[in-house]
Order: structure tokens, then sequence, then C-alpha cells
């Protein structure tokens, strides 16, 4: 696939079906897109002391996150130089101060290189000190820590990190310093959801904020029903609380206001959103208080995000300290997994609705959930229509967007989606364009 | 109260979410009761941890009128569901107090439109003698793969 091909499945205000539906676009998103950009591993947390391990994947490639015996975290290919077995399967364990192969007993410090090979004469004169086998587990391009979260960039050159994210780790900051000891630590394994679409219907659905009136209709017009049948208990049930804004008015959503970033991160929830109206939690303003001063406190309170989009391919949400990371495994085919983060130095509580919320929208048992995967699933399948060709993201479009700058819009806006396109268009053909350059 | 009386009261809730009879099911539960089921193996913490559902009367009670709405498009059509139940275990039997509680294999199957998924579960049941009738004190359905990346699961395992 050639950039010339990527260019032109992208125009500004509307996107070709094959970007969802094509297998050779899929492919050269792995290829390209997944080499060149910053993508999500994990959270320091899931591996805090030597030794402990997690394995995922960035785009079609298995990984591990690992803490080496100098407390830094690596993250390595996973797969054994010899025969290409992974090293580890399960999603979380501790290696001690070595992997080791189960096929031959290659071994490898957590860092990565060669630490022995079995009845090694028979490797004498052969050559293999000069194979990159020899070597030992591949490591990712480069890795970057940042408050916690771990990210990657399998391409060995290319974009800096902050360079890559820019203004947009405020999100982040900002989960992070509602931490009153400023540290995150997860809590408990993620929600793991199978979708039959392609992984960008999701990652555009976060931004999209005419959905929620019409496909989550069924849920909390009901639950506003229920609560009003029950003679509207005060305090409100924690459940209502989460559910009832979803049924807010387009004016609402509209307020809300929409802020991209370059390189396809954006957000929204400029002003305030439908985190913003929760019950406060007793002896959590107090803990924040006393580590930041009351002033800084309740500025950090006071920004109530709603969904950030980090290209390529997660969510955070800072008021609620969750992280979806939507993992292609096929065109048609995405794993979505929802974690939560306890607020370290925070009363439970606040954990407690982190965890009511992931399950009460992202489980694959949620009556949230289910409306969305629906509408996904029939768009997957529709696009297969020849009836038209072009998918629309025409909402609020000015011809003359500038996605380089940041923006703040009408909180209906579909620029974001358009911006992640953007973005889509630079780093599946930023290696393309050097290659042909040379 | 036998035994018997015990194990027909699990049978017979099981084919009230087979025959979609949902106000009729609602009204086996008592007011503080919990339908949790657990995400993690052996999951302990239904409160700080995510689970797949732990849903109290407000939520079950969404969950059902929802079931029965006409803006639910995920039920448009409808799926069905088909519980394969063992003989129930009797744990805990205690007449003097009106308390009792089950442990239940059970094979789940949903279906909707061309699609059918097969579940392997283990289901408990906390029960307590109110005014000469049996009600729902709590239950706990563990997945055999609670851990494992499902698609939707629209009913009630």
């Amino acid at each position: 696939m050639q950039a010339e091909d990527i260019k032109a499945m992208v125009q500004g205000h509307q996107v070709h079906r094959d970007v969802y539906t094509s297998r050779a676009v899929y492919q050269a998103e792995m290829r390209h897109l997944f080499r060149s950009a910053w993508v999500f591993v994990g959270h320091d947390s899931q591996t805090p002391t030597k030794g402990d391990y997690i394995t995922t994947q960035i785009g079609d490639q298995p990984v591990i996150q690992v803490r080496h015996s100098d407390g830094e975290i690596h993250v390595l290919h996973n797969r054994c130089p010899h025969k290409g077995t992974k090293i580890a399967i399960d999603r979380a364990g501790n290696t001690g101060k070595f992997f080791r192969c189960p096929y031959h007993a290659w071994s490898f410090k957590t860092a990565g290189c060669r630490l022995a090979i079995p009845l090694k004469k028979g490797y004498d004169g052969t050559g293999l000190e000069e194979t990159p086998n020899a070597k030992g587990i591949a490591a990712v391009g480069a890795v970057h820590v940042y408050r916690g979260f771990v990210f990657a960039r399998l391409a060995a050159n290319g974009i800096g990190f902050d360079a890559f994210f820019g203004d947009s780790l405020s999100t982040i900051d900002n989960m992070v310093d509602r931490a009153p000891e400023g540290r995150l630590e997860i809590s408990g394994p993620p929600l793991r959801y199978l979708h039959k679409c392609n992984w960008k219907m999701l990652v555009e659905n976060q931004t999209d904020t005419c959905h929620p009136q019409v496909a989550h209709q069924s849920r909390a017009g009901t639950a506003i029903d229920i609560y009003k049948d029950l003679g509207e208990p005060q305090p409100r049930p924690a459940a209502m609380q989460i559910i009832a804004p979803f049924m807010s008015p387009y004016e609402f959503f509209e307020g809300m206001g929409i802020r991209t970033w370059p390189n396809g991160h954006g957000h929204t929830g400029v002003n305030m959103s439908i985190h913003s109206d929760y019950d406060a939690v007793p002896g959590y303003f107090e803990a924040l208080s006393k580590a930041h001063g009351e002033a800084r406190a309740k500025e950090i309170l006071d920004e109530n995000r709603h969904n950030s989009v980090y290209f390529p391919n997660i969510l955070v949400k800072a008021p609620l300290q969750q992280l979806r990371n939507f993992i292609p495994l096929g065109p048609d085919k995405t794993l979505v997994e929802s974690y939560v983060y306890r607020l370290v130095g925070a009363p439970d509580r606040l954990v407690a609705m982190s965890a009511m919320y992931n399950r009460m929208i992202n489980a694959p048992t949620s009556i949230v959930g289910h409306d969305d995967l629906e509408m996904y699933e029939r768009a997957q399948e529709g696009l297969l229509s020849d009836g038209l060709e072009w998918v629309n993201l025409q909402r609020l479009y000015n011809p003359n967007e500038d996605f380089n700058e940041e923006a703040v819009e009408n909180g209906t806006t579909e620029r974001q989606m358009r911006n992640q396109f953007d973005a889509w268009v630079k780093f599946m053909t930023v290696d393309m364009d050097a290659v042909a350059a040379e | 109260m036998t035994r018997d009386d015990i194990i027909d009261f699990i049978y017979a809730e099981a084919r009230m979410l087979d025959e979609g009879r949902y106000t009729e099911w609602l009204n086996l539960w008592l007011p503080d009761a919990h339908y949790w089921m657990p995400l993690d193996y052996k999951q302990t913490d239904p409160i700080n941890e995510t689970s797949l559902l732990y849903e109290d009367q407000f939520m079950l009670r969404l969950r059902v009128e929802r079931l029965n709405g006409e803006r639910t498009f995920s039920q448009k059509p409808k799926s069905r569901c088909h519980h394969v139940i063992q003989r129930p275990f009797v744990d805990v039997f205690d007449p003097e107090n009106r308390v009792y509680q089950t442990n239940t294999a059970m094979h789940y199957v949903e279906s909707r439109l061309d699609e059918q998924q097969l579940l392997a579960l283990t289901a408990t049941h906390d029960l307590r003698m109110i005014d000469g009738t049996l009600r729902l004190a709590g239950k706990k359905v563990e997945l055999l793969n609670s851990d494992a990346a499902f698609g939707n699961i629209l009913l009630l395992p």
C-alpha cells in the first residue's frame, strides 16, 4: 500500500469505508501506524516489583512489560529469538531474575539480553554469535513512563514522546493530581470485551456526543422513570448519578465543548461534563487539600474532562480514573480492555465509584455497552454495502481547519474525528514518505 | 420446609429467566439483595474492583424494564436463554433461623439471530424464609471463564 492510496481515503469531511473494512488497510496500520506512534502498554503498578511482568499487544505485536533488576520498566517483544516461542503467555506473573524459554531453555536477563544457551558448544564455529538471534529478546524501539503510564514506540527512530503527546498530557496530569499521594494503583484486572468491528469506530465514539441521547435512551430514560417512581430518594443512588446525565439534551453536550490537540489527541468536556455533578465523597477534599492546599485542590477537582482520546487507541476518563485500551485484532475485530485505578491516599468510595461506572458502562454484561456494540456491529456490516462508499464526518466541518493548532469548539463537532484521521494519514505514511525520499 | 422445597426454588428461578417472566423474578428478591457476577476468578471484593455485574434492586429493575422497553436496540430482535442445571447442593439448611444456601452447577445458553454462546457457571443462592415464602437474599454467578474476553452477554446467566 502506497502513501497516495492512504491519503486518497481521507478527504477532510469524509473517509472511504475501506479504512474500516479492508484487510490491506488493517495490515498497513499494523506495519506503519502502530510502529510509528506512541502506544499505551500498561501501568507501572501492574509490575511493582523486580521480575514482575504483564503480557499485552502493541497493534498486532505481542509484547512483555517487565520490571528489570535495576527497577526500570522494559518493554520486550514476546518472542524467543531461537524458534519464536512466546516467552510468557499468562497475563501477569513474576519471572525472578531472568526469563527462561520453556522450549529449549535459552535464558535472558529481564532487560532482554542473552544469559545462557544449554549445550552451547553445538554452536561453536557456526556463526551464531554474528546473528541478531544470539543477542537476546528484542526490545521495542523506545519506552517512556509518564506519571505511571507506560508507552512504547515500536520503531527505533521517530517522533519523540513529548512532541507526540504535547499538551494532551494535561488529562493524565489531572487524573494523577487527583491522588493525594500523587500516584495511581491499578485496582483489579480489566474488563475484556470483544467487538466485531474496526478499532477506529470505538475511538471515534468516545467524542461522539450526539449518540448517547439516542442509542442509550432505553437505559437512561428508564432510570429516571424508576427514580421518580421510588419517590426521588436522597442522596441519589450512585447508579442514578452515573446514568441520568446520559439523557442530557443536545444543548448540554454542545456546551461541554471539545478540544483538539495536534497528532490526533482530543477531549470532550472542556467547560463541564456529564461527570461534573457527582456527590462529594466525605474526607476526600480534605485529603487533597492537605497535599496541595485548598485552592489547588479545588482547581484540580473543577476540571471535569469527559473523554480524552490519546491517539491512536486509548481513552482516559480523568474524573473517574479509568483507561480503555482499544486493541485491534483484525479489520473487524477489536478487544477493549477497561481498567480502573485507585487514587492513592483517597477514600475507598472513589475507587468504588470507578468500579461501578466500569461495570455499568463498559462490561460485556453492561446495559450501556450492549447498545454501543450493537451500533458498531451494524455499521461494520452496513459498510459492506456498495450503495455508498464514503462515511460522513461533516458535523460543524470547516474546510480551513488546521489540526496543527489546538482548538476548542462546540461540544457536538466531529472535528476530533477528523483530527484523528488527519493523524492517521500522518502516521500511516510517515515511514512510507521517508522511504520514498531516500 | 424440606431440602426439596429449596431445590424446587432454584429450578423455578431458572425457569422464570428462561421464560422471560422478569416481573415475577424481581419479586423473588429482598430489598437489600445483590446479584453478583465476578470478573476475576475467585474474586473476593465486589465493591472496589470491577465485576461483570454487582446489581442492587434499582439496577436489576432498570435492567428488566429496559429488556421490556421499545427503544432497546440491542434487543431488536430479542435474545433467548436456556439454563440447564444440575441438582443443587443444599450447603446450608437452617430452618430454625430460616437461612438456606445452595450451590448449583449450570450450563447457560444464550442466542440471538445466528449467534449462540455457551457459558459454564456455578451459582450460589442465599435464601431466607420470610412470611412463609422463600426469597432471594443474594445470588452469585461465577462463570468458569469469567476473565475471558466476551462479546455481548445480553440476558441473565
